[in-house]
Protein backbone atom coordinates (compact mmCIF):
# COMPACT_ATOMS: atom_id res chain seq x y z
CA UNK A 1 0.00 0.00 0.00
CA UNK A 2 0.91 3.28 -0.60
CA UNK A 3 0.99 6.22 1.56
CA UNK A 4 2.09 10.01 0.78
CA UNK A 5 3.45 11.52 3.92
CA UNK A 6 3.34 15.35 3.94
CA UNK A 7 5.00 17.28 6.31
CA UNK A 8 3.98 20.55 7.65
CA UNK A 9 5.89 23.33 8.72
CA UNK A 10 4.73 26.07 11.16
CA UNK A 11 4.94 29.44 9.31
CA UNK A 12 7.25 30.17 12.01
CA UNK A 13 9.79 27.20 10.42
CA UNK A 14 10.63 29.92 7.98
CA UNK A 15 13.15 30.54 10.54
CA UNK A 16 15.07 28.01 9.51
CA UNK A 17 17.90 29.84 8.01
CA UNK A 18 18.59 31.34 11.25
CA UNK A 19 19.12 28.03 12.84
CA UNK A 20 22.59 27.56 14.50
CA UNK A 21 24.83 25.33 12.07
CA UNK A 22 24.58 22.53 14.51
CA UNK A 23 21.31 22.42 14.85
CA UNK A 24 20.92 22.71 11.28
CA UNK A 25 23.16 19.67 10.69
CA UNK A 26 21.80 17.74 13.23
CA UNK A 27 18.05 18.38 11.37
CA UNK A 28 19.82 17.69 7.61
CA UNK A 29 21.40 14.56 9.09
CA UNK A 30 18.16 13.44 10.84
CA UNK A 31 16.19 13.70 7.38
CA UNK A 32 18.88 12.11 5.33
CA UNK A 33 18.91 8.66 7.69
CA UNK A 34 15.08 8.70 7.63
CA UNK A 35 15.75 8.43 4.19
CA UNK A 36 18.37 6.05 4.31
CA UNK A 37 16.71 3.69 6.05
CA UNK A 38 13.29 4.14 3.99
CA UNK A 39 15.44 2.81 1.22
CA UNK A 40 17.16 0.15 3.11
CA UNK A 41 13.45 -1.24 4.16
CA UNK A 42 12.62 -1.19 0.57
CA UNK A 43 9.88 1.26 1.19
CA UNK A 44 10.83 4.25 -0.43
CA UNK A 45 9.31 5.09 -3.55
CA UNK A 46 9.81 9.05 -3.65
CA UNK A 47 10.57 12.50 -1.23
CA UNK A 48 11.12 15.94 -1.99
CA UNK A 49 11.75 18.79 -0.18
CA UNK A 50 9.93 21.60 -1.06
CA UNK A 51 11.26 25.20 -1.76
CA UNK A 52 10.36 28.32 1.55
CA UNK A 53 6.72 29.88 1.00
CA UNK A 54 8.48 33.11 -0.15
CA UNK A 55 8.89 31.11 -3.74
CA UNK A 56 5.40 29.97 -3.63
CA UNK A 57 2.47 31.66 -6.34
CA UNK A 58 -0.72 31.00 -6.04
CA UNK A 59 -2.52 30.81 -9.70
CA UNK A 60 -5.78 31.01 -10.40
CA UNK A 61 -7.60 31.27 -12.99
CA UNK A 62 -9.55 34.57 -13.69
CA UNK A 63 -13.38 35.25 -14.92
CA UNK A 64 -11.90 35.69 -18.29
CA UNK A 65 -9.65 32.68 -18.08
CA UNK A 66 -6.05 34.72 -17.64
CA UNK A 67 -4.37 33.48 -14.89
CA UNK A 68 -3.75 35.72 -12.00
CA UNK A 69 -1.20 34.86 -9.34
CA UNK A 70 -0.55 35.89 -6.27
CA UNK A 71 2.62 37.51 -5.05
CA UNK A 72 3.03 36.11 -2.27
CA UNK A 73 1.67 33.00 -0.18
CA UNK A 74 -1.73 33.66 1.29
CA UNK A 75 -1.78 33.57 4.92
CA UNK A 76 -1.81 29.97 6.64
CA UNK A 77 -0.67 28.71 9.53
CA UNK A 78 1.19 26.05 8.30
CA UNK A 79 2.78 25.12 4.80
CA UNK A 80 3.75 21.68 3.14
CA UNK A 81 7.47 21.48 3.72
CA UNK A 82 7.86 18.61 1.45
CA UNK A 83 6.74 14.95 0.96
CA UNK A 84 7.52 11.26 1.44
CA UNK A 85 5.83 8.29 -0.90
CA UNK A 86 6.43 5.06 1.24
CA UNK A 87 5.37 1.59 0.02
CA UNK A 88 4.52 -0.28 3.26
CA UNK A 89 2.87 -3.24 4.76
CA UNK A 90 0.09 -1.12 6.73
CA UNK A 91 -1.38 1.60 7.42
CA UNK A 92 0.31 1.16 11.01
CA UNK A 93 3.88 1.26 9.47
CA UNK A 94 3.15 4.52 7.85
CA UNK A 95 2.20 6.20 10.96
CA UNK A 96 5.14 4.71 12.41
CA UNK A 97 7.82 6.73 9.74
CA UNK A 98 5.27 9.65 9.79
CA UNK A 99 5.91 9.94 13.98
CA UNK A 100 9.56 9.44 13.60
CA UNK A 101 9.88 12.22 11.13
CA UNK A 102 7.99 14.25 13.33
CA UNK A 103 9.94 14.30 15.72
CA UNK A 104 12.68 16.06 13.44
CA UNK A 105 15.21 17.69 15.96
CA UNK A 106 14.84 21.90 15.68
CA UNK A 107 16.56 24.39 17.60
CA UNK A 108 18.61 23.51 20.50
CA UNK A 109 18.03 19.71 19.43
CA UNK A 110 14.48 19.70 20.75
CA UNK A 111 12.11 17.79 18.17
CA UNK A 112 9.79 19.66 16.62
CA UNK A 113 6.88 17.53 16.83
CA UNK A 114 5.66 18.61 12.92
CA UNK A 115 2.35 17.55 11.54
CA UNK A 116 2.32 15.05 9.59
CA UNK A 117 -0.35 14.25 7.15
CA UNK A 118 -0.66 10.63 6.23
CA UNK A 119 -3.05 9.56 3.36
CA UNK A 120 -3.45 6.58 1.34
CA UNK A 121 -2.59 6.78 -2.22
CA UNK A 122 -5.55 5.66 -4.23
CA UNK A 123 -4.99 2.60 -6.48
CA UNK A 124 -6.40 -0.16 -8.17
CA UNK A 125 -8.91 -1.84 -5.58
CA UNK A 126 -7.62 -3.89 -2.70
CA UNK A 127 -8.37 -7.16 -3.78
CA UNK A 128 -8.37 -9.20 -1.06
CA UNK A 129 -11.01 -11.28 0.08
CA UNK A 130 -9.78 -13.63 2.45
CA UNK B 1 30.18 -15.46 -22.67
CA UNK B 2 29.75 -16.23 -26.22
CA UNK B 3 28.49 -19.71 -27.07
CA UNK B 4 30.32 -20.26 -30.30
CA UNK B 5 28.00 -23.56 -31.22
CA UNK B 6 24.96 -23.50 -32.81
CA UNK B 7 21.90 -21.02 -31.79
CA UNK B 8 18.56 -20.38 -32.66
CA UNK B 9 17.10 -16.93 -33.01
CA UNK B 10 15.60 -14.96 -30.03
CA UNK B 11 11.87 -14.87 -29.40
CA UNK B 12 9.09 -15.32 -27.27
CA UNK B 13 9.38 -19.09 -26.58
CA UNK B 14 12.49 -18.79 -26.17
CA UNK B 15 12.29 -15.75 -23.67
CA UNK B 16 9.92 -18.18 -21.89
CA UNK B 17 12.35 -20.83 -21.71
CA UNK B 18 14.46 -18.75 -20.22
CA UNK B 19 12.12 -17.49 -17.28
CA UNK B 20 11.36 -21.40 -17.13
CA UNK B 21 15.08 -22.23 -16.43
CA UNK B 22 16.05 -19.90 -13.98
CA UNK B 23 14.61 -21.55 -10.79
CA UNK B 24 16.05 -25.01 -12.23
CA UNK B 25 19.51 -22.99 -12.66
CA UNK B 26 19.12 -20.89 -9.01
CA UNK B 27 17.96 -24.65 -7.82
CA UNK B 28 21.70 -26.16 -8.78
CA UNK B 29 23.55 -23.45 -7.98
CA UNK B 30 22.10 -22.68 -4.22
CA UNK B 31 22.38 -26.67 -3.46
CA UNK B 32 25.86 -27.15 -4.34
CA UNK B 33 27.03 -23.51 -2.61
CA UNK B 34 24.83 -24.07 -0.03
CA UNK B 35 24.44 -20.35 -0.38
CA UNK B 36 20.92 -19.82 -1.50
CA UNK B 37 21.08 -15.82 -1.14
CA UNK B 38 24.38 -14.77 -2.78
CA UNK B 39 23.17 -18.35 -5.98
CA UNK B 40 20.00 -16.29 -6.28
CA UNK B 41 22.03 -12.90 -7.09
CA UNK B 42 24.40 -15.11 -9.34
CA UNK B 43 21.65 -16.55 -11.04
CA UNK B 44 20.20 -12.86 -11.91
CA UNK B 45 22.90 -11.59 -13.11
CA UNK B 46 23.04 -14.69 -15.69
CA UNK B 47 19.57 -13.62 -16.63
CA UNK B 48 20.28 -10.40 -17.39
CA UNK B 49 23.07 -11.29 -19.35
CA UNK B 50 21.29 -13.40 -21.43
CA UNK B 51 18.48 -11.23 -22.00
CA UNK B 52 20.85 -8.84 -23.40
CA UNK B 53 23.23 -11.31 -25.43
CA UNK B 54 20.49 -14.09 -26.69
CA UNK B 55 18.61 -11.74 -28.60
CA UNK B 56 21.54 -10.26 -30.25
CA UNK B 57 23.51 -13.43 -30.66
CA UNK B 58 20.96 -16.13 -30.65
CA UNK B 59 19.81 -18.76 -28.06
CA UNK B 60 22.97 -21.01 -27.23
CA UNK B 61 22.40 -24.77 -28.24
CA UNK B 62 22.34 -25.61 -24.26
CA UNK B 63 20.72 -22.64 -22.46
CA UNK B 64 20.71 -24.44 -19.78
CA UNK B 65 24.39 -25.23 -19.39
CA UNK B 66 24.83 -22.07 -20.99
CA UNK B 67 23.12 -20.36 -17.68
CA UNK B 68 24.75 -22.63 -14.74
CA UNK B 69 28.36 -21.36 -16.22
CA UNK B 70 27.43 -17.89 -16.03
CA UNK B 71 25.83 -18.13 -12.74
CA UNK B 72 28.85 -20.06 -11.26
CA UNK B 73 31.31 -17.97 -12.47
CA UNK B 74 30.13 -15.22 -10.73
CA UNK B 75 29.64 -17.26 -7.45
CA UNK B 76 33.33 -17.94 -8.11
CA UNK B 77 33.94 -14.15 -8.24
CA UNK B 78 31.98 -13.73 -5.00
CA UNK B 79 33.78 -17.04 -3.35
CA UNK B 80 37.12 -15.55 -3.99
CA UNK B 81 36.69 -11.84 -2.87
CA UNK B 82 35.37 -13.24 0.44
CA UNK B 83 38.16 -15.39 0.99
CA UNK B 84 40.26 -12.57 -0.37
CA UNK B 85 38.73 -10.36 2.87
CA UNK B 86 39.26 -13.19 5.16
CA UNK B 87 42.89 -13.37 3.91
CA UNK B 88 43.31 -9.78 5.05
CA UNK B 89 41.56 -9.92 8.40
CA UNK B 90 43.52 -12.94 9.27
CA UNK B 91 47.09 -12.73 6.99
CA UNK B 92 47.18 -16.08 6.69
CA UNK B 93 48.95 -17.80 3.54
CA UNK B 94 46.76 -18.36 0.79
CA UNK B 95 45.40 -21.49 -0.38
CA UNK B 96 44.15 -22.82 -3.65
CA UNK B 97 40.30 -22.70 -3.90
CA UNK B 98 37.89 -25.45 -4.35
CA UNK B 99 37.03 -25.11 -7.79
CA UNK B 100 33.73 -27.00 -9.10
CA UNK B 101 33.63 -28.73 -12.57
CA UNK B 102 30.52 -26.78 -14.49
CA UNK B 103 29.89 -29.88 -16.54
CA UNK B 104 29.84 -32.14 -13.53
CA UNK B 105 26.54 -29.75 -12.59
CA UNK B 106 24.47 -29.89 -15.72
CA UNK B 107 23.39 -33.31 -15.25
CA UNK B 108 22.26 -32.71 -11.84
CA UNK B 109 19.16 -30.91 -12.97
CA UNK B 110 16.24 -32.24 -9.82
CA UNK B 111 12.25 -30.80 -10.02
CA UNK B 112 12.75 -30.86 -6.25
CA UNK B 113 14.84 -28.40 -6.47
CA UNK B 114 12.07 -25.68 -7.49
CA UNK B 115 9.32 -27.05 -5.30
CA UNK B 116 11.89 -26.45 -2.34
CA UNK B 117 12.67 -22.29 -3.92
CA UNK B 118 8.80 -22.31 -4.19
CA UNK B 119 8.68 -22.96 -0.41
CA UNK B 120 11.86 -20.89 0.16
CA UNK B 121 9.76 -17.91 -1.03
CA UNK B 122 6.99 -18.04 0.60
CA UNK B 123 8.35 -18.70 3.72
CA UNK B 124 6.45 -17.81 7.16
CA UNK B 125 9.07 -15.43 8.41
CA UNK B 126 8.21 -13.18 5.08
CA UNK B 127 6.23 -10.12 4.65
CA UNK B 128 4.05 -10.56 1.76
CA UNK B 129 5.39 -7.93 -0.12
CA UNK B 130 8.69 -9.56 -0.05
CA UNK B 131 7.53 -12.97 -0.46
CA UNK B 132 5.83 -11.88 -3.59
CA UNK B 133 8.97 -10.34 -5.07
CA UNK B 134 10.99 -12.58 -4.32
CA UNK B 135 9.10 -15.39 -5.61
CA UNK B 136 8.27 -13.68 -8.78
CA UNK B 137 12.40 -13.17 -9.18
CA UNK B 138 13.59 -16.69 -7.71
CA UNK B 139 10.94 -18.75 -9.06
CA UNK B 140 9.54 -17.17 -12.14
CA UNK B 141 12.55 -15.82 -13.58
CA UNK B 142 11.31 -11.74 -13.50
CA UNK B 143 14.54 -9.07 -13.11
CA UNK B 144 14.18 -6.90 -10.12
CA UNK B 145 13.36 -3.80 -12.63
CA UNK B 146 10.29 -5.77 -14.08
CA UNK B 147 9.28 -6.47 -11.05
CA UNK B 148 9.54 -2.69 -9.82
CA UNK B 149 7.99 -1.61 -12.68
CA UNK B 150 4.89 -4.15 -11.76
CA UNK B 151 4.17 -2.50 -8.47
CA UNK B 152 5.67 1.35 -9.50
CA UNK B 153 8.48 1.16 -7.09
CA UNK B 154 12.11 2.44 -8.21
CA UNK B 155 13.86 -0.91 -9.07
CA UNK B 156 16.56 0.22 -6.13
CA UNK B 157 13.42 -0.14 -3.84
CA UNK B 158 12.64 -3.71 -5.30
CA UNK B 159 16.12 -5.07 -5.21
CA UNK B 160 16.36 -3.78 -1.49
CA UNK B 161 13.32 -5.74 -0.43
CA UNK B 162 13.97 -8.98 -1.90
CA UNK B 163 17.78 -8.62 -0.21
CA UNK B 164 16.11 -7.93 3.06
CA UNK B 165 13.47 -11.21 1.86
CA UNK B 166 16.84 -13.17 1.67
CA UNK B 167 18.25 -11.84 4.61
CA UNK B 168 15.42 -13.18 6.85
CA UNK B 169 15.78 -16.17 5.07
CA UNK B 170 19.46 -16.82 6.10
CA UNK B 171 18.51 -15.81 9.38
CA UNK B 172 15.82 -18.41 10.28
CA UNK B 173 18.33 -21.01 9.66
CA UNK B 174 15.87 -23.06 7.03
CA UNK B 175 18.12 -25.19 5.21
CA UNK B 176 17.69 -25.45 1.12
CA UNK B 177 15.60 -28.97 1.29
CA UNK B 178 12.17 -29.53 0.95
CA UNK B 179 10.43 -29.29 4.18
CA UNK B 180 8.91 -32.89 5.81
CA UNK B 181 5.40 -33.48 4.91
CA UNK B 182 3.87 -32.00 8.13
CA UNK B 183 5.63 -28.69 7.56
CA UNK B 184 4.53 -29.00 4.29
CA UNK B 185 1.09 -29.06 4.75
CA UNK B 186 0.86 -25.95 7.35
CA UNK B 187 3.34 -23.90 4.63
CA UNK B 188 1.30 -24.71 1.34
CA UNK B 189 -1.55 -21.94 2.26
CA UNK B 190 1.34 -19.75 2.37
CA UNK B 191 2.47 -20.08 -1.37
CA UNK B 192 -1.03 -20.34 -2.25
CA UNK B 193 -1.65 -17.20 -0.67
CA UNK B 194 0.87 -15.61 -2.49
CA UNK B 195 -0.09 -17.11 -6.01
CA UNK B 196 -3.27 -15.52 -5.06
CA UNK B 197 -2.01 -11.96 -4.28
CA UNK B 198 0.43 -11.59 -7.30
CA UNK B 199 -2.94 -12.67 -9.67
CA UNK B 200 -4.91 -10.08 -7.58
CA UNK B 201 -2.52 -7.82 -8.17
CA UNK B 202 -2.04 -8.20 -11.96
CA UNK B 203 -5.94 -8.62 -12.44
CA UNK B 204 -7.27 -5.30 -11.06
CA UNK B 205 -4.22 -3.62 -11.87
CA UNK B 206 -4.05 -4.22 -15.30
CA UNK B 207 -6.76 -1.58 -15.80
CA UNK B 208 -6.44 1.70 -17.75
CA UNK B 209 -3.36 3.89 -17.40
CA UNK B 210 -1.21 1.26 -16.28
CA UNK B 211 -1.62 -1.17 -19.17
CA UNK B 212 2.16 -1.23 -20.13
CA UNK B 213 3.09 -2.99 -16.55
CA UNK B 214 4.05 -6.38 -17.07
CA UNK B 215 1.07 -8.81 -16.84
CA UNK B 216 1.18 -9.90 -13.09
CA UNK B 217 -2.16 -12.23 -13.41
CA UNK B 218 -0.69 -13.93 -16.28
CA UNK B 219 2.79 -14.47 -14.43
CA UNK B 220 0.71 -16.01 -11.50
CA UNK B 221 -1.10 -18.32 -14.03
CA UNK B 222 2.29 -19.51 -15.25
CA UNK B 223 3.69 -19.60 -11.68
CA UNK B 224 0.77 -21.64 -10.63
CA UNK B 225 0.41 -23.57 -13.41
CA UNK B 226 3.99 -24.96 -12.34
CA UNK B 227 3.12 -25.61 -9.32
CA UNK B 228 0.73 -27.90 -9.75
CA UNK B 229 3.32 -29.54 -11.90
CA UNK B 230 5.43 -29.86 -9.13
CA UNK B 231 2.51 -30.77 -6.74
CA UNK B 232 0.15 -32.45 -8.63
CA UNK B 233 -1.44 -34.13 -5.69
CA UNK B 234 -2.31 -31.28 -4.55
CA UNK B 235 -6.55 -29.87 -5.14
CA UNK B 236 -6.47 -26.74 -4.04
CA UNK B 237 -3.46 -25.45 -6.11
CA UNK B 238 -6.12 -27.05 -8.71
CA UNK B 239 -8.28 -25.18 -7.19
CA UNK B 240 -6.36 -21.77 -7.64
CA UNK B 241 -5.37 -22.54 -11.08
CA UNK B 242 -9.00 -22.96 -11.90
CA UNK B 243 -9.81 -19.55 -9.81
CA UNK B 244 -7.14 -17.59 -11.73
CA UNK B 245 -8.28 -19.12 -15.14
CA UNK B 246 -12.57 -18.64 -14.00
CA UNK B 247 -11.64 -14.95 -13.36
CA UNK B 248 -9.12 -13.84 -15.82
CA UNK B 249 -11.54 -14.94 -18.66
CA UNK B 250 -13.78 -12.39 -18.10
CA UNK B 251 -11.06 -9.48 -18.10
CA UNK B 252 -12.25 -8.13 -21.27
CA UNK B 253 -15.55 -7.62 -20.22
CA UNK B 254 -15.26 -5.81 -16.93
CA UNK B 255 -14.47 -2.55 -18.24
CA UNK B 256 -16.36 0.10 -20.78
CA UNK B 257 -14.75 1.84 -23.18
CA UNK B 258 -13.97 4.94 -20.65
CA UNK B 259 -12.03 2.22 -18.69
CA UNK B 260 -14.92 2.31 -16.10
CA UNK B 261 -15.96 -0.80 -13.76
CA UNK B 262 -18.52 -3.08 -15.80
CA UNK B 263 -20.63 -5.13 -13.27
CA UNK B 264 -21.24 -8.53 -13.48
CA UNK B 265 -24.40 -8.09 -14.25
CA UNK B 266 -23.49 -5.38 -17.18
CA UNK B 267 -21.40 -7.60 -18.96
CA UNK B 268 -20.83 -8.63 -22.38
CA UNK B 269 -20.77 -12.23 -21.76
CA UNK B 270 -19.90 -12.66 -25.45
CA UNK B 271 -16.52 -11.28 -24.28
CA UNK B 272 -15.65 -13.98 -22.23
CA UNK B 273 -12.60 -16.19 -22.60
CA UNK B 274 -14.69 -19.12 -23.36
CA UNK B 275 -11.26 -21.58 -24.07
CA UNK B 276 -9.98 -20.48 -20.22
CA UNK B 277 -13.70 -21.06 -19.12
CA UNK B 278 -13.52 -24.24 -20.32
CA UNK B 279 -9.78 -25.18 -18.99
CA UNK B 280 -10.69 -23.48 -15.38
CA UNK B 281 -14.46 -25.76 -15.16
CA UNK B 282 -12.36 -28.93 -16.14
CA UNK B 283 -9.45 -28.53 -13.81
CA UNK B 284 -12.01 -27.44 -11.11
CA UNK B 285 -13.97 -31.20 -11.63
CA UNK B 286 -11.03 -32.68 -11.59
CA UNK B 287 -9.84 -30.64 -8.39
CA UNK B 288 -13.28 -31.44 -6.98
CA UNK B 289 -12.60 -35.36 -7.14
CA UNK B 290 -9.33 -35.53 -5.79
CA UNK B 291 -10.68 -35.00 -1.91
CA UNK B 292 -11.09 -32.52 0.87
CA UNK B 293 -12.73 -29.71 -0.52
CA UNK B 294 -10.65 -26.15 0.26
CA UNK B 295 -11.02 -22.18 0.09
CA UNK B 296 -9.57 -21.82 -3.81
CA UNK B 297 -11.80 -24.86 -5.28
CA UNK B 298 -14.91 -23.38 -3.59
CA UNK B 299 -14.37 -19.53 -5.02
CA UNK B 300 -13.23 -21.14 -8.24
CA UNK B 301 -16.59 -23.15 -7.98
CA UNK B 302 -18.43 -19.91 -7.11
CA UNK B 303 -16.50 -18.37 -10.39
CA UNK B 304 -17.98 -21.11 -12.29
CA UNK B 305 -21.40 -20.84 -11.76
CA UNK B 306 -20.83 -17.35 -12.74
CA UNK B 307 -19.16 -18.67 -15.80
CA UNK B 308 -21.97 -21.10 -17.17
CA UNK B 309 -24.86 -18.50 -16.99
CA UNK B 310 -25.45 -17.11 -20.31
CA UNK B 311 -27.45 -14.04 -19.07
CA UNK B 312 -26.73 -12.99 -15.96
CA UNK B 313 -30.51 -13.24 -15.01
CA UNK B 314 -29.37 -16.62 -15.68
CA UNK B 315 -26.94 -16.78 -12.88
CA UNK B 316 -28.14 -20.18 -10.53
CA UNK B 317 -28.13 -18.14 -7.18
CA UNK B 318 -29.60 -21.20 -4.65
CA UNK B 319 -26.36 -22.76 -5.95
CA UNK B 320 -24.04 -20.00 -5.09
CA UNK B 321 -25.37 -19.34 -1.97
CA UNK B 322 -25.13 -22.98 -1.02
CA UNK B 323 -21.04 -22.90 -2.25
CA UNK B 324 -20.75 -18.96 0.05
CA UNK B 325 -22.67 -21.40 3.17
CA UNK B 326 -19.95 -24.18 2.49
CA UNK B 327 -16.58 -21.43 2.47
CA UNK B 328 -18.06 -19.98 5.40
CA UNK B 329 -17.45 -23.45 7.09
CA UNK B 330 -13.97 -23.81 5.46
CA UNK B 331 -12.64 -20.57 5.69
CA UNK B 332 -15.02 -17.88 7.76
CA UNK B 333 -13.75 -14.22 7.05
CA UNK B 334 -16.01 -10.81 7.03
CA UNK B 335 -15.57 -10.86 3.16
CA UNK B 336 -16.88 -14.57 3.23
CA UNK B 337 -19.98 -12.96 4.70
CA UNK B 338 -20.71 -9.94 3.15
CA UNK B 339 -20.95 -12.27 -0.01
CA UNK B 340 -22.97 -14.12 1.22
CA UNK B 341 -25.07 -11.50 2.10
CA UNK B 342 -25.66 -10.59 -1.18
CA UNK B 343 -26.63 -14.39 -2.45
CA UNK B 344 -29.21 -14.51 0.86
CA UNK B 345 -30.28 -11.24 -1.08
CA UNK B 346 -30.41 -12.61 -4.65
CA UNK B 347 -32.29 -16.03 -3.36
CA UNK B 348 -34.35 -14.68 -0.40
CA UNK B 349 -34.54 -10.41 -1.25
CA UNK B 350 -32.86 -7.86 -0.32
CA UNK B 351 -34.48 -7.56 3.60
CA UNK B 352 -33.04 -10.43 4.49
CA UNK B 353 -29.55 -10.06 2.69
CA UNK B 354 -29.43 -6.35 4.74
CA UNK B 355 -29.81 -8.29 7.88
CA UNK B 356 -27.05 -10.78 7.31
CA UNK B 357 -24.85 -7.65 7.03
CA UNK B 358 -25.25 -6.49 10.70
CA UNK B 359 -23.84 -9.19 12.30
CA UNK B 360 -20.72 -7.16 10.33
CA UNK B 361 -21.43 -3.99 11.85
CA UNK B 362 -19.85 -4.99 14.97
CA UNK B 363 -16.35 -6.78 13.33
CA UNK B 364 -13.58 -4.63 13.98
CA UNK B 365 -12.13 -5.72 10.81
CA UNK B 366 -14.96 -4.78 8.70
CA UNK B 367 -15.60 -1.20 10.56
CA UNK B 368 -15.70 1.54 8.47
CA UNK B 369 -14.74 -1.03 5.29
CA UNK B 370 -16.04 0.93 2.01
CA UNK B 371 -16.87 -2.58 0.82
CA UNK B 372 -19.81 -2.93 3.22
CA UNK B 373 -21.53 0.35 2.30
CA UNK B 374 -21.34 -0.63 -1.19
CA UNK B 375 -23.27 -3.83 -0.57
CA UNK B 376 -25.62 -1.92 1.87
CA UNK B 377 -25.98 0.70 -0.94
CA UNK B 378 -26.90 -2.30 -3.69
CA UNK B 379 -29.22 -3.46 -1.27
CA UNK B 380 -30.79 -0.80 -0.41
CA UNK B 381 -31.71 0.14 -4.23
CA UNK B 382 -33.23 -3.18 -4.32
CA UNK B 383 -35.10 -3.05 -2.01
CA UNK B 384 -36.41 0.52 -3.69
CA UNK B 385 -35.03 2.98 -0.92
CA UNK B 386 -33.05 4.71 -3.24
CA UNK B 387 -32.48 7.62 -0.79
CA UNK B 388 -30.74 5.26 1.55
CA UNK B 389 -28.82 3.46 -1.15
CA UNK B 390 -27.38 7.02 -2.47
CA UNK B 391 -26.24 7.97 1.14
CA UNK B 392 -24.70 4.37 1.51
CA UNK B 393 -22.65 4.26 -2.46
CA UNK B 394 -21.80 7.70 -1.25
CA UNK B 395 -20.25 6.83 1.71
CA UNK B 396 -18.46 3.83 -0.01
CA UNK B 397 -17.07 6.59 -2.39
CA UNK B 398 -15.35 8.36 0.10
CA UNK B 399 -13.46 5.36 1.83
CA UNK B 400 -12.37 3.64 -0.78
CA UNK B 401 -8.36 4.07 -1.94
CA UNK B 402 -9.68 2.75 -5.58
CA UNK B 403 -10.33 5.18 -8.12
CA UNK B 404 -11.85 2.90 -10.48
CA UNK B 405 -14.06 1.91 -7.94
CA UNK B 406 -14.44 5.16 -6.62
CA UNK B 407 -16.02 6.04 -9.84
CA UNK B 408 -18.31 3.31 -10.39
CA UNK B 409 -19.75 3.89 -6.68
CA UNK B 410 -19.93 7.90 -7.57
CA UNK B 411 -21.97 6.78 -10.53
CA UNK B 412 -24.25 4.37 -8.82
CA UNK B 413 -25.45 7.33 -6.29
CA UNK B 414 -25.49 10.06 -9.23
CA UNK B 415 -27.87 7.69 -11.33
CA UNK B 416 -30.13 6.70 -8.40
CA UNK B 417 -29.85 10.55 -7.58
CA UNK B 418 -31.32 10.81 -10.92
CA UNK B 419 -34.42 8.28 -10.86
CA UNK B 420 -35.45 9.99 -7.41
CA UNK B 421 -36.20 13.42 -8.76
CA UNK B 422 -38.00 11.82 -11.99
CA UNK B 423 -39.63 9.41 -10.02
CA UNK B 424 -41.86 7.79 -13.03
CA UNK B 425 -38.48 7.26 -14.91
CA UNK B 426 -37.66 4.41 -12.79
CA UNK B 427 -33.50 3.89 -12.19
CA UNK B 428 -32.51 1.69 -15.01
CA UNK B 429 -31.67 -1.46 -12.63
CA UNK B 430 -34.92 -3.85 -12.50
CA UNK B 431 -35.56 -3.99 -8.83
CA UNK B 432 -35.65 -7.92 -9.07
CA UNK B 433 -32.69 -8.78 -11.51
CA UNK B 434 -29.14 -9.40 -9.67
CA UNK B 435 -27.27 -6.25 -9.36
CA UNK B 436 -23.66 -7.45 -8.82
CA UNK B 437 -21.45 -4.54 -7.70
CA UNK B 438 -17.67 -4.23 -8.03
CA UNK B 439 -18.67 -4.81 -4.20
CA UNK B 440 -19.69 -8.36 -4.01
CA UNK B 441 -17.04 -9.47 -6.31
CA UNK B 442 -14.39 -12.36 -5.09
CA UNK B 443 -12.60 -11.47 -8.19
CA UNK B 444 -16.03 -12.90 -9.34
Amino acid sequence: MKYILMMNTMRAGAGVPAWPKADLRAHIDFMHNVNRELHEAGEWVSAEGLSFPDQARLVKAGRDGVSVTDGVFPESKEFLAGFWIVDVESPERAYAIAARISTAPGPGGAPLNMPIEVRPIMSAPPQEML
Amino acid sequence: MTEAANTAPWDAASEHLLRKLAPQVLGVVARRFRDFSSAEDAVQEAMLAAFKQWPQEGVPENPRGWLIRVAIRRMTDIARSEIARRLRETAVTPREEPMIEPSEMESDMDPEDTRVLLFMCCHPALSTSSAIALTLRAVGGLTTAEIANAFLVPEATMAQRISRAKQSIKASKVPFRMPIPQERRERLPAVLHVLYLIFSEGYVSSIGAHLQRLDLACEAIRLTRGARALLPEDAEIAGLLALMLLTNARRNARTGPNEELVPLDKQDRSLWDRAEIAEGTNLLTLALSQGAVGLYQLQAAIAAVHDEATRAEDTDWPQILALYELLQRVSPSPMVTLNHAIAVAMVHGPERGLERLQTLDKDERLAGHFRLDAVRGHLFEKLGDLEKAVQHYRAAATRTTSLPEQNYLMAQAARLDEAREQPNHDSSEPKLRPLKTKASKAPH
